[in-house]
């Protein structure tokens, strides 16, 4: 696409950037009409002229969204910050919580994790080994315990031993599985009783290449758990994450945190404008 | 959110029509519209999207459907036939090797499904043709990949090749290869790190473990949650591995699954398999005509 000059090409053309970043149909018409509409206030006639006034307006549009919300991460006022990762299979939660882990302890906090995934093969040598790469202990039982019960180990042990910050992580789950998600309630329903302004954050993974169902997934993460925030993972590969938009349109929910790859070090906290810019970055990137 | 089924959408629109009387261009328009939007919710990529109605309408207009008694459920049928031809008309079966052992590498983004799909096809393998797999951890990266890998050889009592993190993939399936071929296994699986098609360093990877074992498979794995970067991604593959199928994963969900119709209309190239939960025996031969019906929502 090329925004040479502003007619109903333009609009058109901008409406399939949006579709093709996944932000769904229905939120691309809505953004679409709105920029329509400031682009005629602005009188922005050159193609310079309205990549600024759609980054500004896109950023307002989200913010908007979002007013009485923060993307920030809520901490304790005492005693340890818990936070539980959710989300379906495969999306990044595990390597989020030890790229987090790493953020943390590397902050001079005393960090605790827990494996709280005893389902999928290999999963609670995966988080051992982040806890060795990043130097963070891990609470642990053997594959197919009950998950509800590592995490109730790991709540007494941050309790007991002041730790500031436990990260549990769990099994990948598709949402419409009622089993799997009375599961997580019940992991929830633990940390709450052992402390009770606790979690402090549900973090819902989301892989920035998922469709249109990743708003039923934060639907239905969303109902069972109180999910407080979104992790979007993987923005480091092709795929632009639109969906979130739609998220944040229909279940004003932030997102937290960015993952932009599979190191350590690799997670930023949201970022709306370079967010934005992203979504239009080739298009932009032609100015 | 409850998708509503095409069938539903289309009776509306022509519904509409039929109130009116004569049938008009816009509203074929109108018509073409709603399969537009119903394809691009199951998460089609909008350029297949285009091209995929403009063969409908085609059709559509050509049959004169819309005088006719039952227009809805005749473009459904349209559609239907359409997807299904564009998803290859029937199951596609593994290549085989014309003697032992077919090589089969799994290749695909972080966390699409490889390492699972490569255990579960490994079961199926064993238990449909009583076949001797064994399976090589060529993944070095991911933490705890070949631990992974060997939980589920385990639990399916399959070996597993592997020789830790701290050696190159190339020369670990170089190796594994050497074994396979002195044991008899009559399949050799190797399951590959996720990457991304824009890494060219572990692209090049890729290239080497085909160059050197030259399978008779490489099978893309893909999440059917996948977006509208499916397309960019089976190309990004394909262009540079030539693989020569796709197994699409976790259709236990609820996605409508339309990455199907991306992929295979990019590459051309068929999906074999269907990954429909997280055990081993979870593994399913693709159909097309059950896609069409999912990513129609019927
Ligand atoms: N490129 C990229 N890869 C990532 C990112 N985050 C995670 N990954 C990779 O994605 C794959 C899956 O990550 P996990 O952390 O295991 O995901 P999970 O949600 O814990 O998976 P399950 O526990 O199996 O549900 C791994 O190969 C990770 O290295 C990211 O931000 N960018
Ligand atoms: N529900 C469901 N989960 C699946 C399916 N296939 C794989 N998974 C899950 O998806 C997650 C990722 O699977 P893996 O096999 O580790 O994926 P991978 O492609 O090997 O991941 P990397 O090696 O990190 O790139 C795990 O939680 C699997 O259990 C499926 O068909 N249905
Ligand atoms: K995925
Ligand atoms: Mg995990
Ligand atoms: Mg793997």
């Amino acid at each position: 696409a090329n925004f040479r000059s502003v007619d109903e090409d333009f609009f058109e053309e901008l409406e399939e950037t949006l579709i093709e970043a996944d932000v769904g149909f229905e939120t691309a018409m809505k953004i679409s009409d709105q920029l329509r509409d400031e682009v005629k206030f602005q009188n922005a006639k050159k193609k310079a002229d309205v990549s600024d006034v759609i980054v500004e307006k896109l950023v307002d549009l989200y913010e908007a969204e979002g007013e009485n919300e923060d993307n920030q991460l809520h901490f304790a006022t005492q005693g340890p910050t818990v936070f539980l990762f959710v989300g379906v299979n495969g999306v990044g939660k595990t390597t989020t919580i030890g790229k987090l882990a790493h953020r943390y302890q590397a902050a001079g906090k005393k960090v605790l994790m827990a494996a709280a995934d005893t389902f999928r093969a290999g999963a609670i040598e995966q988080l051992v080994e982040w806890g060795k790469r990043v130097d963070v202990e891990v609470v642990r039982k053997p594959e197919k315990s009950d998950p509800a019960a590592v995490v109730f180990e790991a709540v007494k042990k941050a309790k007991e031993e002041d730790y500031d910050l436990l990260l549990v992580d769990t099994a990948g789950r598709l949402q419409n599985k009622v089993n799997l998600m009375n599961e997580l309630e019940k992991i929830q329903r633990v940390i709450t009783r052992e402390l009770p302004d606790a979690p402090h954050e549900v973090l819902l993974a989301l892989d920035a290449t998922t469709g249109q169902n990743a708003l039923t997934q934060a639907k239905q993460f969303g109902e069972v758990t109180k999910v407080s925030g979104i992790v979007l993972t993987k923005l480091d590969g092709t795929a632009r994450g639109g969906i979130v938009l739609a998220i944040r349109n229909e279940l004003h929910l932030p997102v937290k945190l960015v993952g932009l790859g599979e190191q350590m070090d690799d997670l930023r906290d949201f970022n709306p404008e370079e967010f934005v810019y992203g979504l239009f970055k080739d298009l932009i990137a032609q100015r | 959110m409850a998708f509503e089924g095409l069938t539903e959408r289309l009776q509306n629109a022509i519904s509409k029509l039929r109130r009116k009387g004569k049938v008009s261009e816009a509203d074929v328009k109108e018509v073409m519209r709603e399969i537009r939007l119903a394809l691009l919710e199951a998460d089609v990529n909008f350029k297949v999207v285009k091209d995929f109605v403009k063969t409908v309408r085609t059709r559509a207009v050509g049959a004169e459907v819309l005088e006719s008694l039952t227009p809805a459920q005749q473009i459904v049928k349209i559609v239907n036939e359409e997807l299904v031809k564009v998803m290859g008309q029937e199951a596609s079966p593994l290549n085989k090797s014309p003697k032992i052992p077919t090589i089969i590498m799994m290749v695909g983004l972080q966390g699409a499904g490889k390492t699972t799909t490569a255990g579960k096809l490994a079961l199926k393998l064993k238990e449909e043709q009583h076949a001797r797999p064994l399976l090589i951890a060529a993944d070095v990266y991911r933490p705890a990949a070949v631990d992974q890998l060997k939980i589920l050889g385990q639990n399916i009592d399959v070996p597993v090749f592997e020789m830790g993190t701290d050696v190159n993939p190339v020369e670990i399936v170089r190796q594994g290869l050497a074994l396979g071929k002195e044991k008899k296994n009559d399949y050799i699986i190797i399951d590959t790190a996720g990457r991304l098609q824009i890494d060219e360093r572990l692209m090049n990877e890729l290239a080497q473990i085909k160059e050197l074992s030259q399978p008779n498979e490489i099978l893309l794995t893909v999440d059917a949650m996948t977006g509208q970067n499916a397309v960019e991604v089976a190309d990004g593959f394909n262009s540079q591995l030539d693989v020569t199928g796709v197994v699409l994963t976790k259709l236990d969900g609820d996605t409508r699954g339309g990455a199907a119709l991306s992929i295979r209309a990019v590459t051309g190239k068929p999906i074999k398999f269907i990954g429909q939960g997280e055990k081993m025996t979870d593994l399913d031969v693709f159909y097309p005509d059950r896609m069409a019906s999912r990513i129609l929502g019927m």
